[in-house]
């Protein structure tokens, strides 16, 4: 068996992959639908409905897809300069908790001021949740994916007590959440009577925005030079340590975006179950994207239209919901497949 | 002061010892396939799956050697896929494993939720029991901190001493570590640089699903979803820590527990100067700061994340 590069990847055959991946995707999950006892026509059904079924459904999708446009780009970003940001999750916390501290009555601005003052804010802490570990690999040569899974794990720690200690709401009926944010903190409803709300139109802008600056600027150029070779770079004279640093900045503060706009946006107050796992989901959403800004917001729609219709197919089917996060791990081992597949032919001999 | 009195206390250091094992098996895992050149960050997965699936044959009638057995099988599994995309496709290592990750703790909480739909709490297993080896159980203390364990520890302690011996008396051992190093050597010394790195990441991820089959077949006697809670990753830094050395390993695994127990100990006996939340944090700090430390002088093997293909330099 050899493995040969194909000479030239049709564009059509790089479209096709991430299509190819959802589709291999959802006959596997079709497969575990089936071992259930229930048909999977019939879920896949009311999956789509679900999602897409109607006015509201489609909102709730949109909604669904804001965060994990801002943590699918933060991982685009960062992996397109070889720096493996496995730490969104905890940015995201992280920005939500400066969201929290700053816009609970600290003080009071018109919402013009307070909104992207919070977004600058939670952005900064993201930002520099990941440099700890970024400075880490570019002085030490420490691996960052350890380091920034650890924080992860340190940070949702440091909420825990937030939230159950001195951040706890007295009015809230023993909940642990923290207080919630004041009026002209508040991202309005785009659409009324949904909960779309305006952090999904910042997470366009900064998806157009992530590529501008990718395919069209210096800096971009740099990104993707020291991601594809490292060596060569430092040779042509790019100074790659500053590089990197600059797109960890960048990085963790879209994750930390995408935890203002939760806050701010949909919940209204900090808690532990701000994100169930949109940092993880993020990398699943930069790698269906191949790594594309404008890209990542396709792929966040696929991601939030399996797990909003998943919802509401496991609660009339009795399939445990766990079956979107199966798909979304499928979906990403597909991908990486398909992507080989375009690039490589195998030749038995 | 009490911390001294802690270290003369068996209680103390059967915690520690038993505390260790999951770690014990999973940084050997993520070793073996760390020393073939393959970085498994489906480590994390790998032990939710083992943790499962070893519960569930138990819970579903088997007998708990076979569960250990099944999960150990299981996590063969997920190493043979992992293996398929890095070694075979060379894939990336990092996102193929997140990958496996991903996917073994969502099948795992999928497949749980499914066979016991309406368990509100944690249905139980009769977990293994501590040992009581005649003779060697009686000697005072080392009897009791390691004889008196379940035999998962012994288990743990025995494939320490295995790994070592292979990687450093036997031809196998030395494949094993040139693939890391070197694969175009290996290969032209007539072996497969495939075969054995397959083989290596499979043997490793079957003693990650090991190391959780542990937590549910001794440590506890019940499955919850998000159980592992890091210890993979921990694991990942204790590899780095103990420079890919098994002994080392068993010493890093050691000390983190011993870390760890103590916390546990602070924890109890001063409530409220510091918040619990703060002693939890304290072994993911440590294992930053172990990687820190040792990162220095790690020499980590050549060939780690460098996928090989045949003709291609």
């Amino acid at each position: 068996m050899r493995i040969e590069a194909r000479e030239n990847v049709s564009w059509l055959a790089k479209l096709a992959a991430p299509a190819v991946a959802a589709i291999i995707a959802m006959a596997v999950c079709a497969i575990l639908i089936l071992w259930t006892g229930a048909s999977p026509v019939e879920a896949y059904s009311l999956l789509f409905s679900g999602a897409l079924g109607s006015k509201f459904a489609v909102s709730e999708t949109l909604t669904r897809a804001t965060p994990l446009i801002f943590t699918g780009l933060a991982a685009a970003l960062a992996f397109r300069a070889k720096l493996w940001n496995i730490g969104a999750e905890g940015q995201l916390y992280l920005g939500a908790c400066m969201a929290t501290w700053l816009g609970t009555g600290m003080f009071d601005l018109p919402a013009l001021v307070m909104v992207p003052l919070l977004f600058l804010a939670g952005a900064l802490a993201g930002g520099v949740l990941l440099l700890g570990p970024t400075l880490l690999k570019t002085k030490l040569g420490v691996d960052e994916v350890v380091t920034t899974l650890l924080l992860n794990f340190i940070v949702i720690l440091f909420v825990n007590w937030l939230v159950f200690g001195p951040w706890k709401d007295p009015m809230a009926m023993g909940w642990p959440q923290a207080a919630p944010v004041i009026d002209s903190a508040v991202l309005g409803q785009i659409l009324s009577k949904t909960r779309l709300h305006w952090g999904f139109a910042i997470a366009l802008f900064f998806a157009i925005l992530s590529w501008v600056l990718v395919r069209f600027t210096s800096w971009g150029y740099e990104i993707r030079a020291v991601g594809l070779n490292q060596h060569a770079s430092r040779f042509a004279g790019i100074p790659v340590d500053k590089v990197v640093v600059r797109t960890a900045l960048i990085s963790g503060g879209l994750a930390g975006f995408a935890g203002v706009s939760e806050l701010c946006g949909l919940r209204g107050y900090l808690t532990l179950d701000l994100s169930p796992g949109f940092g993880y989901s993020g990398i699943v959403v930069a790698m269906l994207a191949a790594l594309h800004p404008l890209g990542v917001v396709l792929s966040a729609l696929f991601v939030a239209v399996i797990s909003i219709g998943a919802d509401s197919m496991s609660r009339s089917l009795n399939i445990s919901n766990y079956i979107s996060e199966v798909a979304t791990a499928i979906s990403l081992l597909a991908v990486l497949a398909s992507m080989f597949f375009s690039h490589y032919k195998i030749r038995w001999r | 002061m009490d911390i001294l009195t802690l270290l003369f206390e068996t209680g103390f250091w059967i915690a520690i010892v038993r505390m260790a094992t999951p770690l014990i098996f999973g940084t050997l895992g993520e070793l073996i396939c760390e020393r073939a050149g393959v970085l498994n960050l489906g480590i994390e997965g790998i032990m939710a799956a083992g943790c499962m699936s070893g519960w569930m044959w138990v819970y579903l009638g088997g007998d708990l050697w076979t569960g250990v057995l099944f999960a150990a099988f299981i996590g063969a599994v997920f190493g043979l896929l992992h293996a398929l995309f890095t070694v075979y496709w060379g894939l990336s290592q990092h996102v193929t494993g997140l990958g496996i990750t991903m996917l073994a703790s969502a099948l795992s909480s999928f497949v749980f939720r499914m066979m016991l739909p309406k368990a509100t709490t944690p249905p139980k297993i009769v977990p293994f029991q501590p040992l009581d080896i005649p003779v060697l159980s009686d000697i005072p203390f080392v009897g009791e901190v390691l004889f008196s364990q379940s035999p998962l520890t012994l288990l743990a302690l025995v494939t320490i001493v295995l790994v070592s011996y292979i990687i450093y008396r036997t031809p196998l051992g030395l494949a094993l570590c040139m693939t890391g190093e070197n694969p175009m050597a290996v290969e032209s010394q007539g072996l497969s640089v495939f075969a054995i790195r397959t083989c290596a990441v499979m043997i490793g991820s079957a003693l990650m699903a090991v190391g959780g089959a542990f937590l549910t077949l001794s440590a506890f006697d019940a499955y919850y979803i998000g159980m592992v809670n890091g210890r993979g990753w921990i694991c990942i830094a204790l590899v780095v820590f103990s420079s890919w050395k098994p002994g080392k390993a068993l010493l890093g695994a050691m000390l983190f527990a011993a870390f760890d127990a103590l916390q546990m100990r602070v924890q109890q006996q001063s409530v409220s100067i510091v918040p619990y939340q703060f002693y939890l944090m304290m072994p993911y700090i440590f294992s930053i700061v172990a990687l820190i430390v040792m990162s220095r002088k790690a020499s980590y093997p050549k060939a780690l994340l460098i996928p090989f293909r045949h003709g291609e330099r």
